[in-house]
């Protein structure tokens, strides 16, 4: 098993609720897809290859300065259990971790990590470089991967074409390979039955959302991943300002859809919050979607100001920890474990008295 | 070239450029995103909605299917031996490479997917090369432009020319 306090922080540093509107905002993330030019890519790299560009990259991350004390992992020799909790720490892609069906971890899939930036090598692309950080804050995640990838890309020979830009195994990544995401808690919205229109309204503007996992993941306890669709034809800048426009928008619809249900149905929010509150509390038993879902009622609760007993770091908290191999790990037992929901249950009860007694 | 007005509703910037194949003609129908949508083409507008995977599987069969953008079969990489019909299964290119090679059809592909196929971000200086890696090279032209012409790209025939005559290369070439 490895032992993640190896991380230099944990790579928890995005949820310690302290960027900006963190109380609808939990972190920004912003990746750039690069190739190497000198390789096939992704889909057509033999294992040789493969191992050849973990190498190669290996080497010049040791010369990084970004990099200088990054912790890295050879998925491929990890155990599932290991793999999947990098991918609750959204370090990883499921599809790096050979979470996806059949399963297969490709050879020479890797993760350099230090702090709010990582690398995940052999994925689809060689190179996902990623920025992570807490709030709200696509300017400070832009800095921290851009950064690295004027470090790495001084060393190594990346794929570019003057008219298409960077090029990625699939074309929908090609010109600056950038993808930028805000993790945003919309259940204004969803309560209001608002969200349809405004997911539309964002595919018309050029952006996509997705679930908490990324690509292909449901929506589970009201978590929204907002993201840009394009990324050719647009410069970092923009492609980042449009984004950051429609977020604070879309923040603004949110606070809306709040204020019409304090309004007009008060009791019902109230009785809402306090019973999502109630089984988190006192319940012997919990999945992990219902405990989501409750958890997206109690951080509505309290950003609304309506419970006290708990903070916004304990609920962030809880989010990580009550993540299926999480808790394995933390409680000692197999993910598949019987009781794991029982344990879960027992874990979110503790946390909360003790948050509860602590707020006093 | 890129100033071009829509020519449907003359107003909007052309993004979309449409060949239509009549008998042994092919015209070429020169829209802004709008127009083309109400055209019945896909546009980054309904993509938000259409999976890429379904849009990919009807690349190529634009010659066909009336009304379609125009992407002819192309030959192999010459680098890693990937050939459209690799790309149309998969959606993933197979090397760098792959993009000079299939240069025509995936311009058409990337202004479709994306509005655009310029990069307008950052420039890359690659390691020990203080200038833009690739300069424009004529040979390079000349086979994009043989390609372009294949694919009846016709005005992307017309602006490779154009780059070829500017570079000295194309006293010869007809």
């Amino acid at each position: 098993m490895i032992d993640l306090s190896l991380l230099p922080d944990g790579g928890l540093a995005w949820l310690d609720g302290s960027g900006p509107a963190s109380q609808l905002v939990l972190s920004t993330r912003i990746r750039l897809a690069r190739n190497l030019a000198t390789y096939p890519f992704g889909l057509r790299a033999s294992a040789r290859d493969r191992e050849s560009i973990l190498r190669e990259v290996l080497a010049v991350a040791r010369e990084t300065v970004s990099l200088r004390r990054a912790v890295s992992f050879r998925l491929d020799r990890l155990g599932r259990e290991d793999r999947q909790l990098l991918h609750e720490r959204h370090l990883v892609s499921k599809e790096l971790a050979g979470l996806e069906e059949p399963g297969v971890v490709r050879p020479a899939a890797a993760l350099i990590v230090q702090d709010r930036v990582g690398v995940m090598l052999n994925e689809e692309d060689h190179l996902r470089l990623q920025g992570l950080v807490s709030g709200f804050a696509l300017d400070q995640a832009y800095q921290e991967v851009d950064r690295l990838d004027s470090e790495l890309g001084q060393r190594l020979p990346f794929a570019f074409h003057p008219e298409f830009g960077y090029l990625t195994s699939c074309p929908t990544n090609v010109g600056t390979g950038l993808r930028a995401s805000v993790l945003i808690h919309l259940p204004g919205l969803v309560l209001t039955k608002e969200i349809s229109k405004v997911l539309q309204g964002l595919a018309q503007v050029g952006l996509t959302f997705r679930g908490l996992y990324g690509e292909g993941s449901e929506v589970v306890g009201n978590f929204f991943q907002l993201s840009n669709q394009t990324t050719l034809g647009k410069s970092e800048r923009e492609l980042l300002d449009h984004l950051g426009k429609m977020v604070r928008q879309v923040v603004e619809y949110e606070e809306q859809a709040r204020e019409v249900l304090l309004r007009d149905v008060p009791t019902i929010i109230e009785d809402k919050v306090w019973r999502a509150y109630g089984l988190l509390r006192h319940a012997r038993t919990l999945s992990f979607e219902e405990t989501m879902n409750l958890l997206s009622g109690v951080r509505l609760g309290v950003s609304l100001g309506l419970i006290d007993r708990v903070g916004l770091y304990a609920l962030n908290k809880l989010l990580v920890y009550t993540q299926p191999a999480h808790l394995a790990a933390t409680e000692g037992v197999a993910v598949d474990d019987p009781e794991l929901n029982v344990r879960r249950a027992r874990y979110v009860r503790t946390l909360l008295e003790n948050e509860a007694g602590r707020r006093g | 070239m890129s100033d071009r007005r829509c020519d449907r509703c003359q107003e909007r910037e052309a993004v979309i450029h449409l060949h239509r194949q009549t008998g042994e003609e092919t015209v070429v129908l020169h829209l802004c995103e709008r127009c083309a949508a109400e055209q019945g083409v896909e546009t980054t507008i309904s993509l938000g909605k259409t999976p890429v995977g379904s849009f990919l599987a009807s690349m190529g069969k634009g010659l066909e299917a009336p009304g379609g953008v125009a992407l002819a079969p192309g030959g192999r990489c010459p680098r890693c031996g990937a050939t459209l019909s690799d790309f149309r299964e998969s959606g993933r290119l197979g090397c760098g490479e792959c993009y000079r090679a299939f240069e025509a059809p995936l311009r058409d592909l990337l202004r479709r997917l994306h509005g655009s196929s310029r990069h307008l971000g950052e420039r890359y200086h690659a390691p020990g090369n203080g200038r833009e890696p690739e300069p424009e090279d004529s040979r390079r032209l000349r086979e994009q432009l043989r390609l372009a012409v294949e694919t009846e790209n016709f005005e992307l025939a017309a602006e490779l020319r154009d780059r070829l005559r500017a570079l000295g290369g194309a006293e010869n070439e007809g």
